[in-house]
Order: structure tokens, then C-alpha cells, then sequence
């Protein structure tokens, strides 16, 4: 298993490496798991690449999420999962994000799925997407103030229970 | 509100609020329709109500306490849950896990996804206005959460799936409950088909309702029935197997018409096809053998050996006050729960807690399509199509 994973890593970094030779940073091998770091200006080209080219067919997204490893710099990280349904096959894309400007292409012209994958990654993390059709909150009401899955976010939150009085009041300031 | 050109004239178009109360939309889902008399022009749906943020309370919890959250995200499918967060700790721990518990598991997760598309029958079938259906449904689910209840205590959030194994050996009995079932379910959704399948009034509400393309759902990243009724045979169960599933024997039902009649009929075989694997199950699983794997300092210890060993006991000591810390990492996991592609994504830093946790909810992607199924369409069509993706708010929302 972990044999032919690595076959597939190199398989697509060729690939990748072949059409445009800045487009792979960092080749991660982990647990059988491919990751390719892509830098942030590419991401949307090397996702097209991987969709189109005929060697590599990632026809579907599964998955597009973030880690935030705050304090360290640059903080985000932004992974998306790909699986190639006819060659079945996964791979993860990962570009990196600094925190005084968390702006990346939208995938959304690739892959219409994405669409609110990034809307939740930008209700819960902050992060923009340029190009993205409709970039509102998904699911937290549009006036809430934060981004709660950031690490610097506590897990009670900052605002107290509205209209719950002060028995919830209590328990939320330390 | 806008002004439509119709063939008669011009036409004002009116919006309507559907939901969050409404009995079809399964939990809280809103749906801001715009209709030009009875015919959807568009429709943007509306979530978050059930937003309960599980995957930031998963970072503040241990990785086994993390457990009992998960089973509260599909509340239909809360074994499949386990399964796949338990698959995803595994992985990035490096855990073997016994065959016999494998075996297990997958029985487990089985019967669960009939007992989910029973549920889906069942109040698809009520929205649709088909009583009788919910009722012969919600009877043969019940058995399944008897059987639930027998092997770990509860009935619906069972937490039964552990890191590393189960949370018990099964019970005396269990072999009879498990028999009685699978000899007594053919024959059931036998009459589930009779009252639907070549039922008109059934055909008339869902024959040719809700097309999508095969290449907008891959597009839309649409996974499960709805994706394998547009003739994608897709399964994760097939294409990156888990828990021992290339052992089994099993076919992926396919439709080509990708319609809500066809998504009915993908779901049915589903079903028989769920019983083909809770049969083979049965038969490989030994009456002895061990149902965790070997692990000290991640696994907790049998009880007699917590008695009697110091260093046992310090094991325990130290999983149920720090827990243990997993090799800084990011795995990502699928499996094929009733609705689709349930995936989870943990990074670890190497410490006792999860950096981050990330569930892929195939309702919430799903629904994602919803105004693609119902643009076009008219406003009773509305609630086929929400019915026939099979979502749970629960999920979606998370």
C-alpha cells in the first residue's frame, strides 16, 4: 500500500514539476498519505493541472479544509483532497497562508463543489478567496465577529449567551 | 422581487421563506425560494441553525473524549462516525486492529446504514404522503436499535467504536438477534417494494424529478446514492477499502436516470446488499478473540489486569487524566457512510489534544446541489428533492 502511494506522489510531482517547475515546493509523505505543497500563486492552475492533465484525472474534491498553527508563521494552512475516481487515487494540495494577509485563489471556476467549502473555511477561519461567486458566512449569523476556529479564538467563545440571564453569565467569565 | 417575461405576459415572481420549522425539511434547513407562480426560479438555501462547533470542541478534548462528539454529528449514522474518527486516530497512531473486531465493525456499520435508509424510506415516504410506509420502516428500525442497545447499552449515541478495537466483547445472545434479523428483513423490504415500486402514485412524484448530470454531480462533489443513481459507481467501500471491506462480496447498485425514482431504487439495493454483508460478517466473526489491539499506553487495560498489575494501572492512570500523543501529522480518512463520502481530517502536533479536527459531512455537500435539483422545477417538487438527498442537519450544520 504504502508502495504504490509513493509511486502515485511521484507520479504527480512529475507531472506537476514538468508543467510549470515552480509549481511543487514540498513533496510530504505521511502514513501512506501524498501531500504536495503548491506556493499560493499556483494553487489554482496546478488544481486545474491536476483535474485536466490525462495522466493524473483528479476529477473530484473531496474535501477542503484548514489548520491554523498559531503563533508560528505563516499560520494557515490550507489543504484540499483530491480523488481521481477512474484511477483511484488520492492526493492533498497544500498551500500556506500568513496571517496579515490570508487571501488564496478560489477554487470554485475548477470545481463547482467548492463553493461552500470555502464559505465555511472563510466563515471559520477568515481566510478570503478571490473569485469566489458568493463569499458570505455559512454558518454563523452574518453580524457574529471572529473567525472561532482560529487557535487565538477560545473554545467558550468571547460573547456571553444573549437573553439567557445570569446563571449563563456567570459561567462564561472566569 | 423581479419581473419575469412569461409567454402570457409579464409576471412578478414572489419569495417564499420555507423553513426553518418545516416538517419536510428533516431539522432546521432554510430555503429562500423565489417562484414564479408555482415554478421555482431560484432557491438559495440557508444553514447554521444546528451549528453546535464539534470540530472546535473536538481540539479541547483528549483524542478518546473526542469520541462521544462524533457520535452526535449524523445522529442517523452515529456508529459510522465512530468508525471513521476512530479509522483516522488509527492511522495516524499506526494501529493494527484485530481482524475479529474488524469483523465487527463492519456488521455494525452495516446494520446501520439500513437502519439510516430506513429512516430515509420512511419519512421520504411521509412527505411524499405515504403513511403506511414511515410505519413499517420506523418497525423494522427498531429491531436494529434492539440489537444496538443488546451490544453496547444504548440505543442511539453508542459510542460502541473505540480507538484501537470496541468498547465491548458482544454479548451472550447476540448471534440469535443478529439471525433473527437478517432472516426476517428480506422479506421486508419485499413489502416496502410492493407498496412503492410500481406504485403510481409513488412513480408520479418521483419518476423524472430532480435530475442532475453525472459530470455536474462530480463537479458538485456529490458522493453516495444520489451520486451512484447518476451512474457513477463510486464507493468508498469498493474504491479505498476500510476495515477489512475487500474481504467481502458485495455489488454497488448503479442507476443511469439519476431522478429521485432511481435514487429510491439505488437506496433499496443498498439495503439487500447490506444484508449480503451483515451475512458474511456474521460467519467470519470468531466467538473468541480479542476485540482491542495491543497497545499499552493508548488502549486502557482489561480490568483484571488493572487489579493486579502496578503497571497496568499506571497505563490507566495516565489514558484517563493526559491521554496519549499521536506523532505530529495530518491523515485524512473516508468512508462510505448511508448518505456518501464521510470523511475525517485530523492534524496532530504531538500533543494529547487534536490540532484540528474536520469532518467531511456528505450531507452538508450534498445539499450543496439542492437549487441545481430544484430550479426549474415546481414548489411540490421542492420537498421530493430535499427528501431524496437524505441530509442531516445535524451533519450539515455541525
Amino acid at each position: 500500500m504504502t508502495e504504490s502511494s509513493s509511486k502515485n506522489a511521484n507520479v504527480v510531482a512529475e507531472c506537476l514539476r514538468s508543467w510549470n517547475p515552480k509549481a511543487v515546493v514540498e513533496v510530504i509523505e505521511f502514513r501512506g498519505e501524498t501531500t504536495i505543497v503548491v506556493p499560493r500563486e499556483l494553487l489554482r492552475a496546478a488544481a486545474e493541472h491536476c483535474r485536466g492533465d490525462a495522466k493524473l484525472q483528479y476529477n473530484f474534491l473531496t474535501d477542503a479544509t484548514c489548520v491554523d498553527r498559531y503563533p508560528a508563521e505563516p499560520r494557515f494552512e490550507l489543504n484540499y483532497h483530491l480523488v481521481s475516481i477512474p484511477r483511484r487515487e488520492k492526493v492533498r494540495l497544500r498551500v500556506w497562508l500568513g496571517g496579515n494577509d490570508p487571501v488564496v485563489d478560489s477554487l470554485v471556476p475548477v470545481w463547482p463543489g467548492a463553493n461552500w467549502l470555502e464559505r465555511e473555511i472563510f466563515d471559520l477561519f477568515g481566510i478570503r478567496f478571490t473569485g469566489h461567486p458568493d463569499l458570505r458566512r455559512i454558518l454563523l449569523p452574518d453580524d457574529w465577529e471572529g473567525h472561532p476556529l482560529r487557535r487565538d479564538y477560545p473554545v467558550e467563545g468571547y460573547r456571553d449567551v444573549p437573553n439567557t440571564g445570569e446563571l449563563f453569565r456567570k459561567s462564561s467569565t472566569p | 422581487m423581479t419581473i419575469v417575461e412569461t409567454a402570457v405576459g409579464t409576471a412578478k415572481t414572489m419569495v417564499l421563506n420555507m423553513g426553518p420549522q418545516h416538517p419536510s425539511t428533516h431539522g432546521v434547513l432554510r430555503i429562500l425560494l423565489e417562484l414564479d407562480g408555482e415554478t421555482v426560479v431560484k432557491a438559495i438555501p440557508d444553514l447554521g441553525y444546528l451549528h453546535t462547533g464539534i470540530e472546535k470542541s473536538c481540539e479541547d478534548k483528549t483524542y478518546s473524549q473526542a469520541i462521544t462528539l462524533t457520535d452526535r454529528i449524523d445522529y442517523l449514522n452515529p456508529l459510522g462516525n465512530n468508525l471513521v474518527y476512530c479509522l483516522a486516530v488509527e492511522k495516524l497512531l499506526g494501529l493494527e486492529v484485530p481482524k475479529r473486531a474488524q469483523y465487527i465493525r463492519v456488521m455494525m456499520v452495516e446494520l446501520q446504514r439500513i437502519s439510516s435508509h430506513l429512516v430515509w424510506l420512511g419519512t421520504h415516504a411521509i412527505d411524499l404522503g405515504a403513511m403506511s410506509v414511515f410505519l413499517y420502516c420506523f418497525r423494522e428500525r427498531e429491531e436494529i436499535l434492539n440489537i444496538f442497545e443488546l451490544f453496547a447499552g444504548q440505543r442511539m449515541m453508542t459510542s460502541y467504536i473505540r480507538i484501537g478495537g470496541l468498547a465491548l466483547d458482544p454479548p451472550a445472545g447476540w448471534r440469535q438477534a443478529v439471525e433473527r434479523f437478517l432472516k426476517m428483513m428480506p422479506s421486508r423490504v419485499d413489502e416496502y417494494e410492493s407498496l412503492l415500486t410500481e406504485n403510481r402514485i409513488w412513480i408520479g412524484r418521483t419518476k423524472g424529478v430532480g435530475y442532475i448530470s453525472p459530470e455536474d454531480a462530480i463537479a458538485l462533489s456529490m458522493s453516495g446514492p444520489t451520486l451512484r443513481a447518476a451512474g457513477v459507481a463510486y464507493d468508498n467501500r469498493k474504491a479505498f477499502p476500510y476495515s477489512s471491506y475487500e474481504e467481502f462480496n458485495f455489488g454497488v447498485p448503479i442507476r443511469k436516470e439519476s431522478d429521485c425514482y432511481a435514487r429510491y431504487l439505488v437506496r433499496v439495493a443498498e439495503m439487500r446488499e447490506s444484508l449480503k454483508i451483515i451475512r458474511q460478517a456474521f460467519d467470519k466473526i470468531k466467538d473468541e478473540g480479542p476485540i482491542k489491539a495491543e497497545a499499552p499506553g493508548i488502549i486502557p487495560p482489561q480490568r483484571e489486569k488493572m487489579k493486579t498489575e502496578m503497571e497496568a494501572l499506571i497505563y490507566h492512570f495516565k489514558i484517563f487524566t493526559e491521554g496519549f500523543s499521536p506523532p505530529p501529522g495530518e491523515v485524512f480518512v473516508t468512508v462510505e457512510s448511508p448518505r456518501g463520502e464521510l470523511g475525517c481530517f485530523i492534524a496532530s502536533d504531538g500533543s494529547p489534544k487534536p490540532l484540528r479536527v474536520h469532518f467531511r459531512g456528505p450531507s452538508y455537500i450534498n445539499l450543496q446541489a439542492l437549487p441545481k435539483l430544484i430550479e426549474g422545477q415546481l414548489i411540490s417538487d421542492v420537498i421530493a428533492c430535499i427528501g431524496t438527498i437524505d441530509i442531516v442537519l445535524g451533519e450539515v450544520d455541525r
